[in-house]
């Protein structure tokens, strides 16, 4: 079980994120106060469907909103304030302490240099070395996200990679300069199965190798359960449960994650009707008030909708934002 | 008493009114427009200068046609001739007005003709392919490896000059461009998976297009076109300017800039007049263009 | 069970697939001359029950959504015949293309872009039975029914646009324009895929309604297996353009028999944090569709191929030891019955 109340300072906290965007007549909270701290060697999944702002939050911590985006909050990346830094600083800090990955490789990799090139140009821009040099680390960076015949694919470009190859290169830029936190965003979602599975394994073991704290983005209960230590749901721009992988799993405690879980179809459901979540998410620019799965909750009650929502933590660290809510007992937790 | 009540607590408007009657595609458009203030006020400038050429011996009482040897270049201002006069004497308001006529006609003809030619051939073109597209398009490349202006003045010297001539010679000139378009737009359409789907329901070729394609695809087009009429105002100027267009003395924005070009030091605003009237009509033309397609995008300000 | 339409009775299949292909030209250089070709569906053969809902399985460029276009002739095959409830498809003495595609429809995976931008909802829906021949105002009444049918209120959507509509009710709406024409076939494209799972189950829930309802026969496409595991009677496994498995879908999940089906399932994420993969099932991609591999396609990555794999292809037939299965469990792989004696 991972250390949910790590003894050293978290490599990156998070207080209270909101974002906003702000445009003409339109108001949308995208997030709405998210909290969480990551301990290096740790993958925090943040699960969430469609509009719950979870890729808004990520991009958020690497300063990559719009300027109608307005930012409050606290981003504290190994005790420097992320949100306070001006572009120029903002630019070094990104792809050095903090990299990011995405889902579709392509939009990371520039079309007209070699993988290579991209990741030696990386190296020499953060930390000043040779090109000879960066081109050597750049060959062991591909050797180490098990790119076969390394030494050639160095020299090729994005669009001559498949699908699994371009996404591990994005991996080996990424990791360029060996970054304390690593942000995923939705990286497996358009890969095949069979090619999924070997990135997360890939993510997995990097982690171990290098030590570095992962922010999973993802919608996908399955890609979730095989990587991360922690999970945290997301819903209309709020974690509403955090806990680790084998709680939400097991045990999970929010109407939301439970429906989530349950509408999740797997083969044992069959010739049942599947149990759904009725109704669809919230429009962001009409948050309704209390508890944003109110409407959608068979639980809901007053005390809902009234007024924001208590968060009860229990002592291993794991939270949740629902009314109904009791402090789980530390023994069924560790059962 | 209770029938009453009924209804007015249930408003029967919506089963009153037919489905039929749903707020149609360009009805949606035309209220779009409606709220584009840009758009109306252009429309209105073109209104205006639609309105003083079809209505000019309403607005100009002088004759374009006689001038006074006595009354050559004179200034803005001048009474009886308010907004001066050309190097033979003649009113220029009245020549600006009459010369709107052949301006306005030899912006729009050539544009309405290659759009519908080239309308047809690209559509043609992108939606059979094969054979019949290559056919066309290949054609079409032709015409391509002229420069516009050159191919325009290379068919007005075969053709001679006159309005006419000129007319044929844009739309010459306009077609490849025209097919171009159409041809793009309507590969494009042919891939979308609405399209397939209606292929998939069992329809006819000439169905898909009426309904899928052409109201896809005509959107595009139009405002292509709209944006063409302030290119083949200037081009048919620039013809006129050259003495390969309209013939003196009938006024025409773009002859009258020749004419007057050795008055630009004597008079330089009156000489520059009919310069602006071409840029004031091909810049509305151009926004009404923009504002058409905005207003056509459906996602666009919902 | 029996359908006023059908011609053959219940016991004759509703689709019968026999021999499809197609191949792609891939045309390149100055002359656009062809210089490979790009075998996306290759001696493609199933046969589709009535009332049945049969999946077909596989990763990208497997020819799965191929397949699907094919049926529907959106595109042309190169061989192959299609039977359509004993009538085979575009022959003199079958049914034409046209007649086939009333019966037959299809929903795609992009609810966006599969609707006209420019139609209502109602008008979309409306659309096919009115080229079919009945009135705009029994068209949209039709489509009011329809609308109520996936569970969307007509008041309140027929005369919204596509872009008004969340994603789930998007495909709702093509869910409805499929049915519009009643047909007795729908091939389900990746129909559920892009949509949140939450939704998903809602859309899931009610196909197998509609299905009951409109005594409807599915052609389920989809990468994802849980989703066609749920689904599906049978299940087809495509690979790179051909077929290597096919069976009862409790046969195939159970005791998958070809060691791509295996490394396929064994790719599926488990949702149990103990018992996390360890190993990969498979290394690389799948190979490019484009001059694919000789004889079995999958050797280049089986963990079990032999020399016999390169030389022949493997034809689909019952593994040796099939007692347990009625016959209808077939795989194409020449080593399947071999390993089935190591695993056993």
């Amino acid at each position: 079980m991972p250390d949910l109340m790590p003894a050293e300072p978290p490599v990156l906290r998070v207080d209270d994120l909101t974002v906003r965007f702000r445009r003409r007549n339109m108001d949308v909270a995208a997030v709405n106060g998210v909290s969480f701290a990551l301990a290096r060697g740790e993958t925090l999944t943040i699960l969430g469907e469609s509009g719950s702002g979870k890729s808004v939050s990520l991009k958020a911590l690497m300063g990559l909103l719009p300027d109608y985006a307005t930012i409050a909050g606290s981003v504290l990346l190994d005790d420097r304030s992320v949100l306070d830094l001006s572009p120029a600083e903002l630019a070094k800090l990104r792809g050095g302490a903090i990299a990011m990955i995405f889902q579709e490789p392509m939009a990371a990799l520039d079309p007209v240099y070699t993988i290579g090139e991209q990741i030696a140009e990386t190296i020499i821009q953060h930390e000043g070395t040779s090109h000879a040099k960066a081109m050597h680390r750049a060959l062991d960076l591909l050797d180490h996200v098990k790119i076969p015949s390394a030494s050639r694919r160095l020299k090729n470009f994005p669009h001559e990679l498949s699908g699994g190859m371009r996404q591990r290169a994005m991996i080996a830029l990424a990791l360029a300069c060996s970054p304390s936190v690593l942000l995923a965003d939705e990286p497996t979602t358009a890969l095949d199965v069979t090619v999924q599975i070997q990135i997360l394994l890939l993510l997995r073991q990097l982690q171990q190798e290098l030590g570095m704290a992962i922010v999973f983005v993802t919608h996908d209960v399955g890609a979730a359960a095989e990587i991360s230590d922690r999970i945290a749901v997301m819903y209309a721009g709020r974690f509403v449960e955090t806990a680790t992988v084998r709680e939400i799993m097991r045990s999970p405690r929010h109407p939301y994650t439970q429906g989530l879980l349950a509408s999740t179809v797997h083969g044992g459901l069959r010739g049942r009707v599947l149990e759904t979540i009725p109704g669809a998410p919230p429009n962001l620019a009409h948050l309704p008030p209390g508890c944003a799965f109110a409407p959608r909750c068979r639980h809901a009650g007053d005390l809902c909708t009234r007024s924001d929502v208590p968060v009860t933590a229990s002592p291993t660290g794991a939270m949740v934002r629902c009314v109904r809510a009791v402090p789980v007992p530390i023994s069924e937790v560790s059962a | 008493m209770s029938q009453a009540t009924l209804d007015l607590a249930q408003p029967r408007i919506a089963d009153a009114v037919p489905l039929a009657s749903a707020p149609g595609y360009w009805k949606a458009v035309r209220q779009r427009l409606l709220r584009d203030p840009v758009t109306i006020a252009v429309t209105l400038v073109l209104c205006g200068i639609v309105f003083i050429s079809i209505g000019a011996p309403l607005v100009a009482h002088a004759d374009p046609y006689v001038g006074s040897v006595l009354g050559r270049l004179k200034p803005i201002g001048t009474p009886g001739h308010w907004l001066g006069t050309d190097e033979t004497g003649r009113d220029l308001w009245a020549r600006l007005c009459y010369g709107g006529r052949l301006s306005l006609l030899a912006g729009i003809l050539p544009v309405t003709i290659s759009l519908i030619v080239g309308g047809f051939l690209g559509i043609l073109a992108g939606y059979v392919g094969g054979l019949v597209g290559t056919l066309i398009m290949r054609t079409m490349d032709v015409f391509y490896a002229f420069p516009s202006i050159l191919l325009a003045i290379a068919i007005c010297g075969l053709l001679g000059n006159g309005l006419s001539n000129s007319v044929i010679a844009l739309s010459v000139v306009f077609i490849p461009p025209m097919v171009r378009i159409a041809d793009t737009v309507t590969t494009q359409a042919r891939q979308l998976d609405f399209v397939e789907a209606a292929r998939a329901s069992g329809t006819t070729t000439m169905q898909i297009i009426r309904y899928h394609v052409l109201a896809n695809v005509l959107g595009s087009i139009l405002v292509y076109a709209t944006s063409l009429i302030s290119v083949s105002i200037i081009l048919s100027a620039g013809l006129s300017f050259l003495g390969l267009g309209v013939t003196p003395p009938q006024p025409e924005w773009g002859l009258m800039l020749n004419s007057l070009r050795q008055a630009i030091y004597v008079q330089p605003y009156v000489a520059a007049l009919p310069g602006v009237m071409i840029f004031v009509t091909s810049m509305c033309f151009n926004l009404v263009s923009d504002g058409f397609r905005s207003a056509m995008d459906v996602r666009l300000n919902k | 069970m029996s359908d006023p339409r059908d011609r053959g009775g219940p016991a004759q299949p509703l689709l019968l697939v026999e021999g499809l292909r197609k191949h792609f030209p891939v045309r390149g250089g100055l002359l656009h001359r062809q210089v490979a070709t790009v075998q996306a569906v290759d001696e493609v053969s199933f046969s589709l029950g009535k009332g049945e809902t049969l999946g077909i399985v596989g990763e990208s460029g497997c020819g799965k959504s191929t397949t699907a276009r094919l049926l529907m002739r959106l595109i042309e095959p190169d061989a192959g015949e299609v039977v359509f409830d004993g009538d085979a498809v575009g022959d003199r003495h079958g049914i034409t293309v046209n007649a086939m595609r009333r019966q037959m429809q299809m929903v795609f995976q992009d609810s966006y872009s599969s609707l006209n931008p420019r139609m209502t909802i109602a008008e979309s829906i409306a659309y096919a039975p009115r080229m079919h021949g009945l009135s705009t105002k029994e068209g949209l009444a039709r489509a009011d029914d329809l609308l109520a049918q996936v569970g969307l209120t007509p008041r309140q959507y027929a005369r919204r646009y596509p872009h008004e509509l969340s994603g789930g009710q998007r495909q709702r709406v093509n869910i409805a324009r499929a049915l519009a024409l009643e047909p007795r076939l729908v091939i389900l494209d990746e129909a559920v895929s892009a949509l949140d799972k939450s939704i998903e189950a809602q859309v899931l829930n009610l196909l197998s309604e509609l299905k009951e309802r409109f005594n409807l026969t599915y052609l389920f496409i989809s990468h994802d297996l849980n989703v066609v595991e749920y689904v599906s009677d049978r299940v087809l496994v495509m690979y790179l353009g051909r077929v290597v498995e096919t069976g009862s879908v409790d046969s195939i999940y159970a005791r998958p028999r070809h060691p791509y089906t295996r490394a396929l399932f064994a790719s599926k994420p488990t949702l149990d944090p103990d018992r996390r993969t360890a190993e990969m099932p498979l290394t690389g991609d799948p190979p490019n569709p484009i001059d694919p591999p000789s004889g079995c396609r999958f050797r280049t990555r089986c963990a079990f191929a032999q020399p016999i794999c390169t030389g022949l292809s493997p034809t689909l037939s019952a593994p040796l030891d099939s007692a347990d299965s009625d016959g209808a469990h077939l795989v194409a792989c020449h080593i399947a019955e071999a390993q089935q004696v190591r695993h056993a």
